[in-house]
């Protein structure tokens, strides 16, 4: 095929739908934290003490968190969706969640005697941490996924690896209602763990699904 | 942040005439498509020189990168220039395509905007692999691509021929172009 016979098939093809990329990611975000929130409604539930807790620093912290890592993650998402988009520095916010947590472990080894420090690095439920923060995030990052497939990314492997750590932060915001570890030195040691594990699985979708 | 909001529209061309494209203009899209299918060509085949590659396969990169344009166009900002954003999909398909040749490392490629005074032509020998690609289609979605490209009917010709709606003609001319943009992207892994 010559390429101008490319192009008059090109050009007689019907100027399609516009396809709007921020209501796309908006709406996997939305769809995928309803199936995050059965999962969550369903096996997971908030703990028994939800309501003292939420007085309580190293509680809230877990939220601030999660959002610190979801929100730039998200809007840099949608900057990539873009073949000619530079990552600039909205970039830079990805290491909101990672100062937030140095800062919150520093003062907690400060404040805690020293034969407590590891007590609350392991805490109660790693495993559990561990499994329900990618099994929340997995609808998250599907859905990211499928919407980012109308975008042209530069880089698909990276931009599906930061579609997981998005769908990671906003199943850790969930999942920390229902922790019952609150110690940074837990939340920095097993929350990045799980994060971890959702960013190569979106690693490998980006590579799989986002070439275009 | 990306480039710099366009200053006067109007110093665009290619913006505006994409603009006009994505209104439903055909031949403002047909003639755009031209044009930069011959800086394309250009920025193709000094890439493939600097990687000491022949010079076969750059019409396949020029018919790729225009493919890749027309079913991502949406993804193009009308507030920022088209050029940079040409540039970009460009790039990786030339990429793409050199390392289907063998290129181990991409050389650091020109910009696709220092090859605007000097557009190529196409070379009227060169084949491409469409040609093959094409044979991935189904019979009648490849009938209508070459009813349309090939042999230059219209839409309503090639409806009346087949016996089809216009509307059933276009949808299916979509797809066909969707599914040899897929049938590209396979070649390549």
């Amino acid at each position: 095929m010559k390429t101008s016979e490319l192009i008059a098939a090109l050009a007689a093809d019907p100027v399609p739908e516009p396809v709007h990329l921020g209501r796309r990611l908006a709406a996997a975000v939305a769809l995928g934290l309803v199936g995050a929130l059965v999962l969550y409604g369903l096996v997971v539930g908030p703990r028994p003490d939800f309501a003292e807790a939420l007085g309580t620093i190293r509680f809230d912290l877990k939220f601030v968190d999660a959002l610190a890592l979801a929100l730039p993650s998200l809007l840099l998402l949608l900057r990539l969706m873009r073949p000619d988009a530079k990552a600039g520095a909205l970039a830079l916010w990805l290491f909101a969640p990672l100062v937030l947590l140095a800062a919150a472990v520093v003062a907690e080894l400060i404040v805690v005697p020293q034969d407590e420090w590891l007590p609350r690095l392991v805490g109660q439920n790693m495993r559990y941490c561990t499994t329900m923060i990618p099994m929340m995030a997995a609808p998250i990052l599907a859905a990211l996924i499928v919407a980012l497939r109308a975008g042209a990314p530069q880089h698909p492997g990276w931009t599906g690896a930061l579609a997981g750590a998005a769908a990671a932060g906003l199943a850790s915001f969930l999942y920390a209602s229902h922790c019952p570890d609150d110690s940074p030195l837990f939340v920095a040691t097993w929350y990045p763990l799980a994060t971890l594990v959702c960013a190569a699985a979106g690693a490998w979708a980006g590579r799989r699904f986002l070439a275009w | 942040m990306g480039a710099l909001p366009v200053e006067d529209p109007a110093d665009d061309r290619w913006s505006m005439m994409m603009k006009a494209a994505m209104a439903g203009d055909e031949g403002v899209y047909r003639r755009l498509l031209e044009e930069l299918g011959r800086s394309v060509r250009a920025m193709a085949r000094a890439a493939f020189a600097r990687a000491r590659l022949g010079d076969a396969d750059v019409e396949d990169a020029v018919q790729e990168t225009l493919l890749a344009i027309h079913l991502k166009r949406h993804t193009w900002d009308p507030g920022q220039r088209l050029g940079p954003w040409v540039n970009a999909i460009a790039r990786h398909k030339i990429i793409d395509a050199m390392r289907r040749r063998g290129a181990r490392r991409a050389e650091p490629l020109e910009d696709f905007q220092d090859f605007l005074p000097a557009p190529e032509e196409e070379d009227p020998h060169a084949l491409s692999d469409a040609k093959k690609l094409m044979e991935t289609l189904n019979p009648r979605q490849r009938d209508i691509v070459q009813s349309i490209s090939l042999d230059g009917q219209s839409i309503a010709a090639t409806a009346s021929r087949l016996n089809m709606t216009e509307v059933a003609v276009r949808v299916a001319l979509h797809r066909a172009l969707k599914s040899l943009g897929a049938a590209w992207r396979r070649s390549v892994s």
